[in-house]
């Protein structure tokens, strides 16, 4: 059985039909991409996966609950952490709360304590800047701590929106880097982009969204050599 | 000089007071984003249940203080289920003028139960001799009655003495609870953004309820030490303390609580500087006009912040 199971999905903003009728799968271990336009519907599939979006029809199956019928809080103990887009971390916060408050449905200080090493061991710059607030970072530098944040629930899938926008491209190549090191040490990653190409080239299987349907699916090897991919979103 | 003493004492004891009141404002605001205006009403409430507790006979005065925080707190989680729960994406005019219903439903209960008349208040201090006294020409007294027929150049009263170390005693209390437990944390997250707080696993729905049980419980400590202060109570005891806790909390920058407690300190000595050295009459006027000027002078207040959102 697939980890993530989302099954004729649809959301409502008001009378607007943002998603309709969409169904995927999540494999335990895979890097799954969501590709498409802006406005086709990416965020809020994810948005409404960890329950910041009510659903109006549908379900979505994660460790055997339907995650359109469980409180938003819960969804993070469960093992689902979500870098949101636009990085969200608390700017008046130090970096140190900011990673603090992702452990925070955890209880075991030891191995909070564990955690946090390994994401200053993933992220150097995080623990040279512990102590200053998250608002005075670089954007590239935000990530890393939403991402880290991200970490330290300890989630078994991560999922990611635009993690490389507004970023120099050479912070995007780190930060795809990272990504595929957290899915190389167990961890399953729903990737949503913009940025198809750099989210093709490490994810194992993709889906293509044109306002709010699935249009494509398949292996991201073969979407990238697909012409009408190639002429949507690639650019070629 | 003495008396310069005295008003100033006595500001920084009513400013203490509004300061708590000010705490309550600034802490829901940061957290619901809405401007409570039934919190000035929690304090009404507050006095009267302690008041009616300490006319029972039995009730001894630690007890009545206890059941008026306690009935306060309750309150304010109620009104906030039942009337600022349901309107949580409503648009936030909505939510201020359901806070100013709320606040003549809770006045207006006051009056059927307790009538328009003022009625007075036992201060909690009661009989307990003042907690300074100076003679002239003598060493001071602490905690002791001066000799009948001595004349004092300045008295501090016990209950104005109690409301500043109360009101200190609270306000380091809430600032190490905010900034150094979970509960707190997760506090400061969810004013900041409740989406990102929802996505760390918080309950933001459990949070603000706990915000609104803190600032009512801040509100009847408030009301029992403004009631021991200025000993009268009526259902309108709560409309302006709460609206100058109001201005002090937007004095000191809304949504801070640092400037909540230095804007309510400095409200209340200007408001006794100025009853004292130009008129009685006209020291809310200054207090306003004060308020005024620092908003012209800093839109944010002393301590709020500018918003630099990022994206």
């Amino acid at each position: 059985m697939a980890m993530l199971s989302i099954e004729n999905l649809e959301v409502y903003y008001g009378a607007i039909n943002a998603i309709k009728g969409i169904s995927f799968d999540v494999e335990q271990g895979e890097i799954i991409a969501l590709i498409g336009a802006n406005g086709a519907g990416k965020t809020t599939i994810l948005h409404t996966i960890t329950g910041l979006v009510g659903a109006k029809r549908g379900s979505i199956m994660f460790g055997g609950k339907d995650l359109t019928k469980t409180s938003a809080h819960k969804i993070v103990s469960m093992g689902m952490a979500h870098v949101p887009e636009g990085r969200r971390v608390f700017a008046q916060l130090t970096v140190y709360e900011n990673l603090m408050l992702g452990a925070y449905t955890r209880k075991d200080k030891a191995e909070i304590a564990e955690s946090l090493e390994t994401v200053f061991k993933r992220f150097p710059r995080l623990e040279e800047r512990r102590t200053q607030s998250a608002g005075t970072l670089s954007g590239g530098e935000q990530q890393m701590l939403a991402m880290g944040r991200a970490l330290m629930s300890k989630p078994s899938i991560i999922l990611m929106d635009e993690p490389s926008m507004g970023l120099s491209p050479l912070y995007v190549s780190e930060i795809f880097d990272i990504i595929q090191e957290i899915n190389k040490s167990g961890t399953t990653v729903l990737l949503v982009e913009q940025n198809a190409k750099k989210a093709l080239s490490i994810a194992n299987r993709a889906y293509v969204l044109e306002t709010g349907k699935i249009v494509l699916s398949g292996d991201a090897k073969d979407l990238m050599n697909d012409d009408s991919v190639k002429k949507a979103y690639l650019g070629e | 000089m003495m008396s310069f003493v005295s008003y100033l004492v006595n500001g920084i004891s009513l400013g203490s007071i509004y300061a708590l009141i000010a705490l309550g404002y600034t802490m829901v605001y940061g957290i619901a984003k809405m401007l409570n205006f039934a919190h000035g009403d929690i304090i009404m409430v507050g006095g009267f249940t302690v008041f009616t507790a300490m006319s029972t006979a039995w009730c001894p005065v630690w007890l009545s203080v206890v059941i008026g925080i306690v009935v306060c707190t309750v309150l304010g989680v109620v009104i906030e289920k039942v009337a600022y729960k349901p309107l949580r994406s409503a648009p936030p005019l909505a939510v201020l003028i359901t806070a100013i219903g709320v606040s003549y439903l809770l006045q207006n209960l006051a009056l059927l139960i307790f009538g328009s008349a003022a009625q007075n208040f036992t201060s909690i201090v009661a009989g307990m001799p003042p907690f300074l006294t100076v003679l002239d020409g003598q060493a001071p007294l602490f905690f002791a009655t001066a000799p009948s027929g001595s004349k004092a150049i300045l008295t501090i009263s016990m209950e104005t003495f109690l409301s500043i170390v109360v009101s200190l005693v609270i306000m380091i209390a809430l600032t190490l609870f905010i900034n150094k437990t979970k509960a707190g944390k997760a506090m400061l997250a969810v004013a900041e953004d409740k989406g990102a707080a929802q996505l760390m696993g918080i309950n933001v729905n459990g949070t603000i309820s706990l915000t609104f049980a803190i600032g009512s419980a801040l509100a009847a400590a408030a009301s029992v030490l403004m009631c021991s202060s200025y000993p009268q109570i009526s259902p309108y005891t709560g409309s302006m303390p709460g609206i100058k806790a109001f201005v002090a909390a937007v004095f000191g920058g809304i949504g801070s609580i640092p400037g909540a407690m230095i804007g309510g300190v400095l409200l209340g000595v200007i408001e006794q500087l100025s009853k004292a050295y130009i008129s009685s009459q006209l020291s809310d006027a200054i207090v306003f006009l004060v308020l005024i000027i620092v908003l012209v002078v800093r839109p944010t207040g002393i301590l709020g912040k500018k918003i630099n959102e990022k994206v």
